[in-house]
């Protein structure tokens, strides 16, 4: 070993390595080898039925539609939002900044019953919405305003340092070569962004579609038409169906791993291409 | 005097509207734009935040204190406040280890297990807490073999903590691995060639270097470790005086209607929220300035 590996002047490795992968089999890796056996004993045509019955099928329409409708208005907005921060000076900018991480910081669950309190039928804004025949509370709309609030923060916090890196000196070139503001916005700053919001918006995705704590206050949770599907691993847990569960959840990992390795695909993707430019 | 007409204006003259730089928006696109992202910041999050507390004061102070001195919301504090010191230093200890490993050292393998160590936040909090019932759980792996010898880690605090620990996993580790990478070890090489041990390197050079890094994560593993929901509620069971976090509690309280008093914990967890964002948002200061 030591003869391939050049000699190391630190100690510790050993121990330092041996304790982490330890620690990360037994913590992360064990129990969720656990899931994939339990879903593995049903056998494929068993593991199929239970993961694509039409309840399990419904929920997953509503998971994933209301998480890509909230996760695309996180796009737009935390965009605007991640623009004014690193553009603008204003009086509250430093607060402003602190608070659109409070969705991350506030527990689910708080999130969930105050949303529901604000959009119930007499809640502070569920009492106008509602004469004008919108309902948000246990409604879909409900779970993608909580889908909402809890993705914010992905698409500010990724798109912001992508804007604090651009160039001034590109956007002067631009502007002094006769490009319009308009044009040196969707010509010169929106092509540079872009990976750093496909990428906020990826993980507001892949946020909403895990979510539970607080989408489940406010969803209503009647099967078939607001039942996300989180929510119907635990019903299915409450019957004792494990096997059933672990299916649902398998395809749920399967997802969230695929939405991981976007992620990375397109992060990837933005060093080389900008990266090779500089 | 046709000299003097030719004379380039002095600086002091410049009409006083000021003239506005090619890289700048204009007046009206600003503050609609400044208007539009504090709006919608403020109806998504701050009416919410709002909401808790006016909903947790609806019939005054007096009811909003009581709601404080029933035995099971003080069992509910006590409970987050155990989990909570038992899973944070022990992912502390791990983020600390295995960024040693990973930033002092070249091996095979070493961005498979920093992706690994990311895999946690990439889990469903519900999936999160089933796994281990796999494990633990009457129907799983070791579940008969604990039973029969009285040891309980489903709807009881082990599997609380366990619970609790996998969903703050990654937090110590992806803040201390990118900053100790950047900082290299040439001052421990140093250290240890001037006959430190090394113990004595790391608690005197590695760990100063990275101590804002180290706080930060350690701030975020404390707010996710009081205020996680989805996970713990699937391995706690619910029983009320011993297995309820405080956010278990708050979802026990609103199900009973009990909405003063439901706000009124979450009130608590809110205001552990505001801390937590103070914290981090000085600690963020401190680690831009290093």
């Amino acid at each position: 070993m030591t003869s391939i590996v050049r000699p190391r002047v630190l100690p510790g490795f050993s121990l330092t390595l041996g304790y982490a992968v330890l620690y990360l089999s037994l913590i992360v890796l064990v129990p969720l080898a656990a899931l994939f056996i339990k879903a593995a004993g049903l056998g494929w045509s068993e593991f199929w039925q239970a993961a694509t019955s039409p309840r399990v099928l419904a929920s997953y329409r509503l998971t994933f539609g209301t998480a890509l409708v909230a996760a695309l208005i996180n796009s737009v907005f935390g965009f605007i939002v991640a623009w004014t921060l690193v553009r603008y000076q204003f009086p509250g900018r430093k607060l402003f900044d602190a608070i659109v991480d409070l969705p991350f910081a506030l527990p689910t669950a708080v999130s969930g019953i105050a949303l529901t309190a604000v959009y119930s039928q007499n809640g502070w804004l569920g009492q106008y919405l509602e004469p004008l025949g919108v309902k948000v509370a246990f409604t879909p709309l409900g779970i993608i305003v909580a889908m909402t609030f809890i993705g914010l923060p992905f698409v500010v916090r990724t798109v912001q340092p992508a804007l604090e890196d651009l160039e001034r000196a590109t956007e002067e070139a631009a502007a002094s070569l006769g490009a319009s503001r308009w044009q040196t916005i969707t010509r010169v700053i929106a092509p540079s962004v872009v990976p750093a919001l496909l990428t906020g918006f990826a993980l507001s995705l892949a946020r909403g579609i895990g979510e539970y704590g607080s989408v489940v206050f406010i969803s209503g949770n009647m099967p078939m038409r607001t039942e996300i599907t989180s929510l119907l691993i635990i019903s299915k847990l409450e019957q004792y169906d494990y096997a059933g569960a672990a299916a649902v959840a398998v395809m749920m990992l399967l997802v969230s791993f695929a939405m991981l390795l976007l992620i990375n695909l397109i992060q990837r993707y933005a060093t080389r291409r900008y990266q090779g430019a500089v | 005097m046709d000299a003097a007409t030719l004379q380039p204006l002095p600086l002091g003259n410049v009409p006083s509207a000021r003239v506005r730089a090619a890289t700048e928006d204009s007046p009206i696109a600003r503050w609609s734009l400044i208007t539009v992202s504090v709006g919608f910041t403020a109806l998504f999050v701050l009416v919410p935040l709002a909401a808790i507390f006016a909903e947790a004061l609806r019939k005054g102070w007096s009811v909003y204190l009581a709601s404080f001195t029933d035995p099971h919301c003080l069992s509910a504090v006590k409970l987050t406040l155990l989990v909570t010191a038992i899973a944070v230093p022990l992912n502390l200890v791990f983020g600390l280890a295995a960024s040693w490993a990973i930033a002092k050292f070249d091996f095979r393998g070493k961005s498979l297990l920093v992706t690994l160590i990311d895999l946690p936040f990439a889990v469903s909090p519900v999936v999160s807490g089933f796994i281990y019932m796999l494990v633990f759980g009457m129907q799983g792996w070791f579940g008969s073999w604990l039973a029969e010898h009285g040891i309980q880690v489903m709807f009881a605090v082990p599997g609380i903590v366990l619970a609790t620990i996998f969903v703050t996993f990654p937090f110590v580790a992806r803040e201390v691995i990118p900053l100790m990478q950047e900082q290299g070890s040439e001052e421990e090489q140093a250290a240890i060639t001037l006959g430190a041990s090394g113990w004595q390197t790391f608690f005197r050079i590695t760990l100063p270097n990275v101590k804002w890094a180290v706080l930060y994560g350690v701030i975020l593993s404390n707010a996710r470790a009081m205020g996680e929901f989805g996970a713990v509620s699937v391995v706690s069971g619910h029983i009320r005086g011993r297995t309820n976090t405080l956010p278990l509690h708050v979802e026990v309280l609103y199900n009973e209607y009990n909405f003063v008093a439901a706000f009124a914990v979450a009130s608590l967890l809110a205001l552990l929220a505001l801390v937590t964002l103070g914290l981090k948002t000085l600690v963020e200061s401190k680690l831009h300035t290093h």
